[in-house]
């Protein structure tokens, strides 16, 4: 059975690795500031403890106020999961740093989050839209979209 | 003397034969040597994910069909997991053990559609596939006699299944079940030491473990390359941790591993289908789940191993009847990361039978 570690005791580790990285934590994911998402991903790839060598699912939900970058992160060794997440206020031009360079298989996910939710993943070695055709305007899976 | 070659680019499809949907490959060319490679999607993309925003709960089932078409009995499976667990909702014994009957048949029936046409790419036309189909006809059949469908089935629910099993399913299902084994035998016996099969999958188009990893390949394609990653054990769902049933590994990851990988998988779960429908208990098929379903505020991600890897749904609620989130991670779209680094150096030949062996289905990448 995959345990889902305690986001509570997690984020005391994170806290302990890079300060003032978590924003707000509960039972099942930590939150942290989109600035230091790279550090507190790379902290939680290279710990032996946590190696999370498996970035499972990468997806965002719109709520309006903020756009909610959601992180399902597995450790194929160890056989525990964690949500990571992170948040991003600007509605015209959300950026979020890339982590292309960490798991690969963020590549065509956050590819698709830029299509149809219009983040900006900094980083992303080719970073353009993954359903659509080019030259469609707007992000259809905002909540404001239609 | 070395011949100067230029790099040409080849489009290859999206109206291909060889790539099972409208799938566009932009290939960079060296002679006859793939040096880059580029998917294209989105050519199926009817925005399901939208969709699902606008749905009640039990209205997202059928656009769940749509996804992986070839299996499309697990993608209901996978969907109904997640709201059971966004909603806390039990369901009844019998209704687990025949949504594990049905998704192990699905796997089998996906598996045999996937080395089919895996051996279709390699030239072997149509032959190979008819021989699976065969099989698979007879699965169809059961399926229809459950819920009338052949394709799109619509069969389980938040909370069970539609209905009961017909009277007529149980035999006819025993027989099925008693007769695969002869019939992966017969496949073994025709294509595993076949020649022109070996010589051509041997070692071709490794993906090697790190990468496999990297990418979160899942399904067969994890692990062909090594890793033994199945749902079903690592973290099981449903009633799994009930069977007995082994998980095969590949050991370098090339076509032929993949293809080894979904054959002995195929033996695997007959074994569970003979395990399931012996154990199969009386009773309801469905738990008591109001018609407008309001899941409590919050988030679950729901996954299974479907056969094509790990397929999750990402749902999250804001105590209304539609989700506020529908998200789906289709295991081959994430599959298809691997494509470019596995063909890099290979023929196109090579390339045509490494994108088979991946399996893709183009309803499940394109949403």
């Amino acid at each position: 059975m995959t345990t889902a570690l305690n986001g509570e005791q997690l984020a005391e580790k994170i806290i302990k690795a890079s300060p003032d990285a978590v924003v707000a934590v509960d039972k099942g994911a930590v939150v942290v500031k989109s600035e230091s998402l790279y550090q507190v991903a790379e902290f939680l790839k290279n710990t032996p403890e946590l190696d999370f060598d498996y970035l499972v699912n990468l997806t965002v939900v719109d709520y309006m106020d903020y756009f909610e970058v959601v992180y399902h992160l597995v450790s194929l060794k160890h056989n525990h999961s964690l949500v990571l997440k992170t948040r991003c206020r600007d509605r015209e031009k959300p950026v979020v740093p890339s982590v292309v360079g960490l798991w690969r298989s963020a590549d065509f996910q956050e590819r698709e989050v830029y299509d149809l939710m219009g983040i900006v993943f900094d980083g992303h070695p080719n970073l353009k839209r993954l359903l659509l055709w080019e030259g469609f305007v707007g992000h259809p899976l905002r909540r404001d979209y239609l | 003397m070395a011949i100067r070659t230029e790099p040409f680019i080849l489009n290859m499809g999206p109206q291909h034969p060889s790539t099972h949907g409208v799938f566009r490959m932009k290939v960079t060319l060296d002679g006859e040597v793939v040096v880059d490679l580029e998917p294209v999607i989105g050519y199926l993309h009817r925005g399901i994910e939208k969709l699902g925003e606008t749905r009640t709960y039990t209205q997202i089932i059928p656009l769940t069909d749509r996804l992986d078409y070839v299996a499309s009995m697990t993608n209901n499976f996978a969907y109904v997991l997640a709201v059971e667990k966004l909603a806390g909702i039990k369901i009844p014994e019998r209704a687990e053990y025949i949504r594990i009957i049905m998704a192990e048949t699905m796997r089998i029936s996906s598996h045999l559609m996937a080395v089919g046409f895996f051996l279709n790419d390699l030239g072997a036309m149509m032959t190979p596939v008819l021989y699976m189909w065969r099989e698979r006809e007879k699965l169809l059949d059961l399926y229809e006699m459950v819920c009338g469908q052949r394709l799109t089935y619509n069969y389980m629910r938040i909370g069970g299944v539609s209905h009961d099993l017909p009277e007529e399913f149980l035999p006819a299902m025993k027989k099925w079940v008693a007769e695969m084994p002869r019939f992966i035998d017969e496949y073994d016996q025709l294509l595993s030491q076949n020649e022109i099969l070996l010589a051509r999958t041997k070692g071709v188009c490794i993906l090697p473990r790190d990468t496999a990893v990297s990418i979160a390949a899942s399904g067969p394609v994890l692990r062909a390359s090594g890793v033994k990653w199945d749902l079903r054990k690592a973290d099981p769902y449903s009633i799994y941790d009930r069977f007995d049933f082994e998980v095969p590994v590949g050991t370098v990851g090339d076509n032929y591993d993949r293809y080894w990988v979904r054959m002995q998988e195929a033996r695997q779960s007959v074994r569970i289908l003979e395990q399931a429908i012996a154990q199969l208990p009386e009773g309801e098929v469905c738990a008591k789940v109001p018609k407008l379903l309001r899941p409590p505020v919050g988030e679950a991600y729901g996954h299974i191993e479907a056969p094509k890897g790990e397929l999750g749904f990402y749902l999250v609620s804001d105590n209304s009847i539609a989700p506020y989130r529908f998200h789906i991670r289709p295991p081959t779209l994430i599959n298809l990361t691997a494509l470019k680094d596995m063909v890099i150096g290979w023929k196109v030949a090579d390339l045509i039978i490494t994108f088979g062996s991946i399996d893709v289905c183009l309803g499940e990448i394109d949403r």
